[in-house]
Formats: C-alpha cells, sequence, structure tokens
C-alpha cells in the first residue's frame, strides 16, 4: 500500500495551467504535489501536440509546445513539488478541519488543505472499440488499453488492435516478448510511421508475428478471462482465435471523469467557478484552466496562467484565514524557492 | 462574399441549416463550435487528436484528405467510408449545400 502524501495543495492535472500553479503557490510558501493521469507531465500539450508552435506566450513569439511544458518544469524546481502520475484521482472527501483526502486510481491517497482542479478537457482515456464484451474482461481480466509493462505479456498470446503508431511501435516491441502476437487492422495499409509499418510487415514475412488486415476484433469471450476473440474480416468471414490478451490500442481521448461526480456545480461538462479566486461551489476547491466556465471564458493557456495566480490568492486565504498576506513581486525578492 | 450553406444531421431526417462566411478562412471545425456543437478541438485543428470528427452525408465533392488527416482517421476505432475531420475541411464556396453529421466521441 502506498504511503499518504501530505501537502498544502493538490494540484489535479499537469498541464500547463497546472504546472504554473505551482509556482504561484510556491511564491506564497505552499507546498504542492500534482496528481495526473497521464504518465508524464504536460497534458495535451505533451500527450497531443507536443511539436507543435505556439504563438500566445508572452514572451515567447513563438515556443513548442513541449519546450513550454520544459520551461514550466525548470520553472517550477526550486518549489520541489512532488507528483503522481499515471494514476486518476478517482475519490474525494472533504474532512470535518476543512481539509481533503484524495484517493487516486491505483490506491494513492493524498492529505491536502486545498483542491486546485487543473484538469483540462479532462483525463485522457483510452478510445474503445465497438466489441461485445469488451468491458467485461476489463480491469486485469485479459483487456489492456495501454502497455504500462511489457513484461506482463511475456511469453502470452496476445492480440493486438489498431492501425496508428501505438499499434505498431508495440507489436514491433512485443514480437520478442510475447510467445504470439497478432495484430489486427480494419485496412489494408498502414498510415502510421513507415519505418514501423516496415518492421511489423518483415516480422509478419518471417513469420514472427500474425497480420490479419481489412478486419475488425469482434467478439471477446472467457468464462472470468479472456479466453478467445472472434476476428471478422470487412468481407464476413470470421474467426476465432485463442488468446491471453487484447490490447487495442486506439489512441486516447479525453473525458471529464470522475470530477464530474464530486458534486461540484457544473455547465455543460465545465466547473463553474467565482472569477474572484476561482473557488467552485465547495469551500477549498478550485478550478482553473480549461475545466472550469464563467461568464466570457476563454480557453487559453494566457489565462490559465493568470487564473492559477488568482487561484493561488484565494487557496492561501482559505488555508490561512488569520494569516496577512502581502503581494511581494519576484524582481523585488530576486530567484523564487519554497 | 454571400454565406454559404452547411447542413447538420441533429437526427434522422432533421437538419440544421448553418450559414457559412466563405471570407473568413474558417475550417468547418470551427463553425461547428461556435454553432454549439459538442466538438473539442483538443489540437485546435491540427488534425492530430481527432476531437471534431464528422461524418459527410451529402453534398458537393470534398478534397482528400491530405496524410496527415488519413494518418489520424486511421486511429479511430470506430471510423466511416466518409469520416473526415472537420478541422481539415475549408469553408469554401464550393461547399454549399454539405450535410453532415456529427461523429459520436470514441
Amino acid at each position: 500500500m502506498s504511503a499518504v502524501i501530505s501537502t498544502d495543495i493538490c494540484i489535479i492535472g499537469a498541464g500547463p495551467v497546472g504546472l504554473f500553479a505551482v509556482f504561484e503557490a510556491g511564491l506564497l510558501k505552499l507546498r504542492c504535489h500534482v496528481v495526473d493521469a497521464l504518465p508524464q507531465p504536460g497534458g495535451q500539450l505533451s500527450e497531443i501536440y507536443p511539436k507543435k508552435p505556439i504563438y500566445d506566450i508572452p514572451g515567447f513569439p513563438e515556443i513548442l509546445a513541449g519546450d513550454l511544458v520544459d520551461n514550466l518544469l525548470k520553472q517550477i524546481a526550486p518549489f520541489h513539488p512532488t507528483f503522481t502520475l499515471g494514476e486518476r484521482v478517482e475519490r474525494f472527501a472533504k474532512l470535518d478541519d476543512g481539509s481533503f483526502q484524495l484517493y487516486t486510481t491505483d490506491g494513492t491517497e493524498i492529505q491536502c488543505k486545498a483542491v486546485a482542479i487543473a484538469g483540462g478537457l479532462g483525463s485522457f482515456e483510452p478510445r474503445k472499440p465497438a466489441v461485445e464484451n469488451l468491458e467485461r474482461f476489463e480491469g486485469g481480466k485479459g483487456v489492456h488499453y495501454m502497455v504500462r509493462d511489457p513484461e506482463h505479456f511475456r511469453d502470452k498470446k496476445i492480440v493486438i488492435a489498431g492501425g496508428g503508431d501505438s499499434a505498431l511501435d508495440w507489436t514491433n516491441f512485443l514480437a520478442n516478448v510475447a510467445a504470439d502476437v497478432t495484430l489486427v487492422h480494419r485496412g489494408t495499409t498502414f498510415r502510421g510511421a513507415a519505418d514501423s509499418a516496415e518492421k511489423v510487415k518483415n516480422l509478419h514475412e518471417a513469420g514472427k508475428i500474425k497480420l490479419v488486415l481489412s478486419s475488425n476484433v469482434t467478439h471477446l469471450h472467457g468464462n472470468g478471462h479472456l479466453e478467445q476473440v472472434t476476428i471478422t474480416g470487412n468481407d464476413g468471414r470470421t474467426e476465432t482465435v485463442p488468446l491471453d490478451a487484447f490490447v487495442p490500442l486506439f489512441g486516447l481521448t479525453p473525458k471529464l471523469g470522475p470530477i464530474g461526480d464530486w458534486g461540484l456545480a457544473l455547465d455543460n461538462d465545465a466547473v463553474v467557478v467565482d472569477t474572484v479566486d476561482y473557488s467552485t461551489s465547495l469551500p477549498g476547491v478550485y478550478a482553473i484552466g480549461d475545466i472550469n466556465t464563467y461568464p466570457g471564458k476563454l480557453k487559453l493557456i494566457l489565462c490559465g496562467f493568470h487564473e492559477a495566480a488568482l487561484m493561488c490568492q484565494g487557496a492561501f486565504k482559505y488555508i490561512y484565514p488569520d494569516k496577512k498576506y502581502t503581494l511581494k513581486y519576484t524582481t523585488v525578492n530576486g530567484a523564487p524557492s519554497l | 462574399m454571400s454565406d454559404i450553406r452547411i447542413y447538420v444531421e441533429e437526427a434522422p431526417g432533421q437538419r440544421r441549416e448553418l450559414p457559412a462566411p466563405t471570407d473568413m478562412g474558417l475550417s468547418l471545425m470551427e463553425l461547428l463550435k461556435a454553432s454549439d456543437y459538442p466538438i473539442q478541438a483538443t489540437c485546435g485543428g491540427m488534425a492530430l487528436c481527432a476531437t471534431c470528427h464528422v461524418e459527410i452525408l451529402a453534398g458537393p465533392p470534398l478534397p482528400e484528405p491530405s496524410d496527415d488527416e488519413w494518418a489520424m482517421l486511421d486511429t479511430l476505432p470506430q471510423l466511416h467510408e466518409t469520416s473526415r475531420l472537420s478541422c481539415q475541411i475549408r469553408l469554401a464556396p464550393n461547399l454549399d449545400g454539405l450535410v453532415v453529421r456529427v461523429a459520436e466521441p470514441a
């Protein structure tokens, strides 16, 4: 069981706005712990468009999304934030003393005095194919939407579905780990990286993997654990394949996720906030960035940065209602640290 | 320049007409988003996220998808023969009468 993490503010979401909130909290001498469902910080910027140039960050006429994330991580390093990555905050409880306890999907427990939701468009979740019985075999029963540890598949029979880069890359990698790899793709060609597609083709020709094109996995079968899948060709022919694991790799898509069930006031899947300090309908819980809504809301990183600054002022007052805070400029105080 | 008309099929037999300017360089994604359809457009229109997936139901022929658009469409678990990324469709006079359906998010 994981140790309990104790901090001043728990920031849910390690996108640019969540990361900048660490900086603003640090200026107020507040410690931060950051949780994100993705395995690396940066949110959409790292996951979807790390090489996309951004033009509306003050002071940067042009900056690549990935470089902005790197800069933000450098900027917050003096405050020594801690991270729980690859886990999603699932449950949430407010305690009698006004503090909070959060629990992640993997059982990590976080105690904090305030919560800042910087979840962007929500947590990135796998795109699921329309396959009969899919959900029956989730949760360790044979369906895996991502490859966290390739060793899990050692000497096993696996069927991978998909035609993008991740399907190709994992097919190539797991060909040397699993006992038997079958890649199922609905088309006849791959439009992922040409080099990866070539490797898949070569492995198939060498008899090291099976390649089933113009087909889809349509049914899953098993008693308690996945045992077989049915693959249906575009021509209607079917084939049943025995296996240990089915790995559909169709990329990720953002979903609001459990935040929608925490009792916060919502409007069209966005968290309603007060623009004085970006507080939600639950005292001590704040929402900043793309996940919030208010009159005049603009979904810009720039606006999220502003919201982070005001949010931290509000969180400071919530955590220390009797302390007086005086705004200090970083130009006066020099290089910031906790 | 006069507006063109784009139709969005919201339910079988039920189409909403959207007047669309063609002199602003807008994409179909931007028009749908501005018309309050549930288009996330996470990547901002770079054919990188497929959260603006639409089906083309009828209307004038469209230019072929670019390699980038094909590559992104290819990753979707539910793909239709007429699937397109609306961010890659630039509104132009020759698209007058286009009929689309916003795809269910995967």
